[in-house]
């Protein structure tokens, strides 16, 4: 830095773009406990992501359909490939695997209100089926999780289909937490474990290793529930290719793929912002495998990470997918991170949009907590309905994108209809850049 | 007695026989023949009923049982009783990996040698295992009674919980988190009693008891491994 004891002018404090203050304050953080920082939530980074495309639309080339009049379907069928009563739902969009334990029974609960009265389904989590997320959810996926947590057969028999959760996007390789502050009484007793203690979920399944035994894994399953129910195999965005291609050949009715935008309900911070790949990078390589196994469409794709709009519900659709799933963005409809709290953020250290420590169980809108004086804030009959809104607008937003691109059924979307706006996303999944017919590593062409 | 010949019929004909059993069937007695190694024998079974699998079984044999009775006259391939409810499951031979993997309750008997992750993540199961285990049993097992009259292999109890483990002959080395505990009155009931319904030959005072140190239940960086 210059003197200025002559007068000279000084240099400029520059901030380092390596050490930046959060940067810096995290090393500090570390340095006072010794701990890892432990959050809730999906990776924050800026990755690539569906903003990154656009659709076309119609022109004199394409014939579009005439909003909100013309015919525009959006009902999918999950699970056709073996099962004897695949799951029908009125819109391709699906609630995610959220425990109970990470989430209070009341808001279980809502989601189950929710996504009934949109005619789609929602699903389980690490901890079992609770009666009132049962009671209120037409349609219910029951997840099958390496802890095994409440899992019993006769849950299982009473599900619509199952999960099986090999991993997901916020931590591809990594298990579950849920720390002393929300085991509950109910929570130990349905998880089995003493009450206050730190739960380790574990990262891999106890009686398989590998696809052969994966396979095994599932004939057992579909013995137990008589063939009846779809086999979903849940995914992180890891190798899609490769584990789409493994899926497929140990027996899965549907694929479900999670980018590292996908929420996780605890887990270290290092994790979930520095393992997986962004869904966008995802869904092609997923979508490849299936049509190199002649698949596509016979097992069906449900994709999640990062989906909030009905833009992003048609992107999706349009490189493939068959259905999402939303677990962030169905928490917010809820009433989590509502600034209506933000007094109460504050106290926490935090803000409203930021709040992200989800295993304190200190959340003010007491959504993700097992505290009862902070559950008693949540109306699960007004979050069903907030999120049955949500749902129902994803729905038509997707809708007036298909009827610009002139398609009567979401799923008729296709690649053909989007345009990429950054190299990145060009190359991720392999759209052409706008106003180019190119995308890198595009087949016979050369940068 | 009602038989199944697996030579003659498919394994869905097989377990929806089985699954079509009430809680008051008169048929009670069932016996399963030329099994020849198939998997998900008899899982998922929710009746009183008592079912003899005359041969060796492949994966998950008595999966998720409630209730039944199944005994196998052979042995067992991987993760035979897996997350078991209730009823018993005996094995004359021995058993795979993650024998009795997540057990609820019930009884497993094992009269040969269970192999490794026997009682993996078990969560209220009592297993019995007559010869030796191998490495990594009792992984992350949460409660329940894991007995063994031989020896067990590596890394006892990694990651253990609330679930007893009791062992009569030489543990190769314990897991993380895992220690020797005194053998107090009360255990040497529980021993007793599971020793007999086991049919096993041997004495309770015999045994050693192993449990959680309980030094993993918090985050902290002096558990980092």
């Amino acid at each position: 830095m210059t003197d200025t004891a002559n007068g000279a002018p000084r240099t400029t404090p520059i901030q380092s773009a390596t050490f930046s203050n959060p940067v810096n304050a995290e090393i500090r953080r570390a340095a006072a406990t010794g701990i890892y920082d432990i959050r809730g939530g999906g990776a924050k980074r800026k990755v690539p992501h569906f903003d990154d495309l656009l659709f076309l639309g119609a022109s004199i080339s394409r014939y579009p359909l005439e909003g909100y009049r013309e015919k525009c379907e959006t009902k999918v069928t999950l699970g056709t490939r073996f099962a004897k009563n695949p799951i029908e739902l009125d819109m391709p969009v699906t609630i995610a695997g959220m425990s109970f334990g990470a989430l209070s029974g009341p808001a279980k609960e809502a989601l189950g209100r929710g996504a009934t009265l949109a005619g789609t389904s929602t699903t389980t989590g690490d901890g079992g089926m609770t009666n009132e997320e049962r009671g209120h959810s037409n349609k219910l996926v029951y997840q099958y999780l390496p802890s095994r947590y409440g899992m019993n057969p006769d849950d299982l028999r009473r599900a619509d289909a199952i999960e099986i959760v090999v991993g997901q996007g916020a931590k591809p390789g990594g298990g579950g937490m849920l720390l002393g502050q929300k085991i509950s009484d109910r929570v130990a007793e349905m998880r089995n474990l003493p009450k206050g203690i730190d739960q380790r979920s574990a990262c891999r399944h106890p009686d398989w290793t590998g696809p052969d035994d994966l396979e095994i894994k599932i004939l057992e399953l579909r013995e137990i529930t008589a063939w009846k129910v779809p086999i979903y195999i849940k995914i992180g965005g890891a190798r899609p290719y490769f584990d789409t291609t493994l899926a497929v050949k140990a027996g899965a009715d549907v694929v479900v793929l999670d980018g590292m935008q996908g929420g996780t309900a605890a887990t270290q911070d290092v994790f979930i912002e520095n393992v997986g790949q962004p869904i966008l990078a995802c869904i092609r390589e997923s979508v490849r495998a299936l049509q190199d196994l002649g698949m596509h469409r016979e097992v069906q794709l449900v994709v999640s990470g990062g989906i909030r709009t009905g833009a992003d519900v048609a992107k999706a659709m349009a490189l493939g997918a068959d259905a999402v799933a939303i677990g962030t963005a169905a928490l917010i409809a809820l009433g989590d991170n509502d600034p209506k709290w933000e007094s109460e953020y504050n106290a926490l250290g935090t803000t409203a949009g930021a709040y992200d420590d989800w295993h304190e169980g200190r959340d003010p809108a007491g959504i993700t907590t097992q505290d009862p004086e902070l559950m008693k804030r949540f109306d699960p009959v007004e979050g069903g309905r907030r999120l049955n809104n949500y749902l129902r607008v994803m729905t038509l937003e997707a809708q007036t994108i298909a009827r610009a691109c002139g398609k009567n059924h979401l799923h008729n979307l296709e690649r053909e209809d989007l345009c990429a706006l950054t190299m990145e996303a060009a190359a991720m999944a392999k759209i052409p850049l706008a106003g180019t017919d190119w995308y890198p590593g595009k087949p016979n062409t050369s940068y | 007695m009602q038989t199944l010949d697996m030579a003659e019929i498919a394994l869905r004909d097989l377990n929806e026989t089985l699954h079509a059993q009430a809680e008051n069937t008169n048929q009670t007695a069932w016996e399963i023949v030329n099994p020849k190694g198939a998997h998900a024998i008899a899982c998922g079974l929710d009746a009183p009923i008592e079912v003899t699998v005359k041969g060796h079984t492949g994966y998950y044999c008595g999966g998720m049982n409630k209730q039944a009775t199944i005994n196998i006259k052979g042995s067992a391939g991987p993760g035979v009783a897996e997350n078991m409810m209730s009823g018993t499951v005996v094995i004359d031979g021995d058993a795979s990996q993650y024998a009795g993997a997540t057990g609820h309750g019930g009884l497993l008997v094992i009269k040969g040698n269970a192999s490794s992750r026997c009682g993996i993540s078990m969560k209220g199961i009592d297993i019995v295992v007559h010869g030796n285990i191998g490495h990594m049993s009792a992984f992350m097992a949460q409660s329940g009674n894991l007995v063994v009259c031989g020896d067990a292999g590596d890394a006892l109890g990694d990651s253990l919980y609330e679930a007893r483990l009791f062992v009569r002959g030489s543990v190769k080395s314990l897991g993380a988190d895992c220690m020797e505990k005194e053998m107090r009155p009360e255990h040497l009931e529980i021993l007793a009693d599971l020793l007999e319904k086991a049919g096993a030959d041997a004495k309770p005072e015999e045994f050693k008891r192993y449990g959680s140190a309980r030094e993993l239940y918090t985050f902290k960086i002096d558990n980092a491994y």
